[in-house]
């Protein structure tokens, strides 16, 4: 069976920390990075164990400040 | 690997100047992908309102005009009878569209104006501070409603979609949400048909996107999303207004 | 070019599409009525666009519009009417685009009435709306001078990228005369390289804009409008002086105040009194220095207005205390009568008052 994989990049200087994106992933990846204040002042959002990254592109859909870009690899 | 979501050359390299978690952004990146995706950016003409999105011009990546309040479907009918090919939008608030531009957007309407309209409502005035819209909810309360929105003192919030519906030269009126991922979906496809339904030459388009605004509702953004779903669209029911045939 | 006979309201429809105007939105108002019903049946003639909005705001904000998408554009109205406009006039004034606004003048204020009046002079040379900026004014007093300026007042909307303002009422308006329409003296025009046309993918984006949100740029941007204005200042007054040098007295008047003025400057000469005339062309720039042409032996200056005296605020400003002012005018509609300026010459030349 095929198993989508993707990879996410956050441009985390762009992020207001509105945690809109860690309520639409699937698989419960995305984050907000309380370790981290970026340019803004926010905790900025992240994914933690990229691997299960499905690459759907949900929180790239719902981020209101296009932080994040979204790769994926189909593996047959 | 193939990038699947990257940021659209339909916007600027500008960072929105909106708060945390205002759907704005996501507006304006629907929008910007559609002009993209439809291959009209270097003949796209936008339009921007008074109120929290009055930047929209240093956002969108094409000829960009700054309008009055309430005043953005004039400035679009001006632009597009001179530039009958090119591809005219309006991006408007709820205070500017429904309260004081209600003339022009109805009588665009009424021309039948070959013009998009992107009509974001989030049931307050944003940039002022959270003054009552005409879009407010009944007891929602707004700084110029402390007690909530009094039906009897204020009316009931104003349908625009259902309102312009009834109007002939209104080709294709759509309400949307973008409290989701499955619906900010929709919104770009109902987008993408109104701007569709201006290249066909039939007439004027609206798609009405229901909106958040955390700041003046006092909720966070992700709170604000549900506030959305449980209490505006019990009132202003998603879907399809008008299409015309063609574009279906 | 023969002359022909022309109704004003249309020979300013006639003389905007000679100067290549393509575009005019309006809304009806009496007394100016005949000139978006011309252009309603002659635009479409030379494929352009007549279109009449839902209101004059709507009207002057789809003229911000066309101007912002580089086309030549007019709107015309009448006093309330223009009261309307006074937003998008700002708007444009404040993004520094060309247009033409015909203000045919009735009395007011309110509703008011349809007669000819002049008590939209504060409106048009002040600027109803809000912020610092002008509008070029220009008043004729003949259907030919309204033909020219007409034609003119295109060009330097494009020169200076500023909103201009032809002042009449309802005499200028409905009152026949011949005309010939004639080319403007040439100008070299700047291209319209500003204007949203679409980038066509070959340039960045192009923003029409009066918003500015920081201070200092605020500042910046309106000293420039103000450096503008100076220039215009300098370049493109224009009066029309009669009898300056040994006047006793010396009347103001403009528009179509200024043709009942000369006949009673005509009766006073009869009568051997020497009077002066300035009449200002340009109502804004007001042509301050017509003033110093006056000769000390003025006993006085007296203005005539369809109004309660608005220009002469102007006046004084521009006589600066060296001669005494005095005022005469009618309002509401109502036009001076030739022997009731003639005795208000007499006065001042008397020395009385």
């Amino acid at each position: 069976m095929a198993k989508a994989r993707g990879k996410v990049t956050f441009k985390e200087d762009l992020c207001k920390g509105c945690e809109l994106c860690t309520t639409a992933c699937p698989v419960n990846i995305v984050v907000m990075n309380k370790e981290k204040i970026n340019i803004k002042g926010y905790h900025p959002a992240t994914v933690i164990e990229m691997d299960k990254c499905i690459g759907c592109g949900n929180c790239a859909t719902i981020c209101p400040d296009v932080v994040i870009e979204v790769e994926r690899i189909i593996e047959e | 690997m193939a990038k699947v979501f990257e940021r659209t050359k339909g916007l600027t390299d500008k960072p929105f100047h909106y708060c945390p978690g205002c759907t704005h952004g996501i507006i304006h990146r629907l929008v910007a992908e559609v002009l993209e995706e439809l291959d009209v950016l270097g003949k796209a003409i936008g339009v921007a309102p008074v109120g929290c999105s009055v930047f929209a011009y240093d956002y969108f990546n094409c000829d960009m005009h700054e309008a009055a309040h309430g005043r953005a479907p004039a400035v679009a009918t001006g632009i597009k009878r001179v530039h009958p090919d090119s591809v005219v939008f309006t991006y408007q608030g709820d205070g500017d569209l429904a309260s004081i531009g209600t003339a022009e957007i109805i009588h665009a309407a009424h021309r039948g104006e070959k013009i998009t309209t992107i009509f974001v409502n989030n049931a307050i005035y944003g940039m002022t501070g959270g003054q009552m819209a005409p879009t407010t909810l009944v007891g929602q309360k707004a700084t110029t409603a402390p007690y909530g929105r009094d039906e009897k003192h204020a009316g009931r919030p104003l349908k625009v979609a259902e309102m312009l519906a009834t109007i002939h030269g209104a080709k294709f009126v759509e309400r949307v949400s973008v409290h989701n991922p499955a619906n900010i979906r929709k919104a770009k496809k109902a987008i993408k048909k109104a701007f569709e339904v201006q290249l066909a030459g039939e007439g004027f388009g609206i798609v009405e996107v229901l909106s958040t605004c955390p700041t003046n509702w006092g909720l966070t953004p992700v709170e604000a999303l549900k506030w959305l779903e449980e209490n505006m669209i019990p009132y202003y029911p998603l879907g399809n207004f008008r299409t015309p045939e063609e574009v279906k | 070019m023969a002359k022909i006979l022309m109704k004003g309201n249309e020979a300013i429809g006639a003389a905007a599409i000679k100067a290549g105007c393509k575009y005019f939105f309006g809304y009806p108002i009496t007394p100016q009525n005949e000139l978006p019903e011309y252009m309603s049946r002659e635009l479409p003639k030379v494929g352009g666009v007549f279109l009449q909005a839902e209101s004059e705001v709507a009207a002057i904000n789809m003229v911000y519009g066309a101007a912002g998408a580089g086309a030549r554009v007019m709107t015309s109205s009448s006093s309330p009417g223009i009261a309307l406009k006074q937003e998008g006039i700002s708007y444009i004034a404040g993004a520094e685009l060309p247009c033409v606004i015909v203000n045919i003048v009735r009395g007011g204020p309110g509703l008011g009435g349809i007669q000819p009046a002049q008590s939209d002079y504060y409106q048009s040379t002040r600027g109803g709306g809000n912020g610092d900026y002008r509008t070029v004014v220009y008043a004729p007093a003949t259907l030919q001078e309204t033909v020219d300026l007409v034609m003119e007042a295109f060009d330097v909307a494009d020169q200076y990228r500023i909103p201009v303002m032809v002042v009449g009422d309802g005499m200028i308006g409905q009152m026949m005369e011949p005309v010939e329409f004639k080319e403007p003296k040439k100008r070299n025009l700047p291209p319209k390289d500003w204007a949203t046309t679409g980038t066509k993918g070959q340039r960045k984006p192009n923003i029409i804009n009066s918003l500015f949100i920081d201070p200092k740029e605020l500042e910046d941007h309106v000293l420039r409008l103000e450096e503008k204005y100076k220039v215009i200042k300098q370049n493109e007054v224009r009066y029309e002086t009669y009898n300056l040098e040994d006047a006793d007295v010396v009347v103001v008047a403009y528009g179509t105040t200024s043709r009942v003025v000369k006949n009673a400057i005509a009766k006073c000469e009869a009568e051997g009194l020497r009077v002066g005339l300035i009449r200002p062309i340009t109502l804004w720039p007001f042509p301050d220095e017509a003033f110093e042409k006056i000769s000390d032996k003025t006993k006085g200056i007296l203005t005539v207005e369809m109004s309660t005296g608005q220009m002469i605020d102007d006046v004084k400003i521009a006589i600066n205390g060296r001669k005494p002012v005095y005022f005469y005018g009618r309002t509401g509609g109502m036009v001076p009568e030739p022997d009731a300026i003639v005795a208000e010459i007499k006065k001042i030349a008397g020395g009385e008052k």
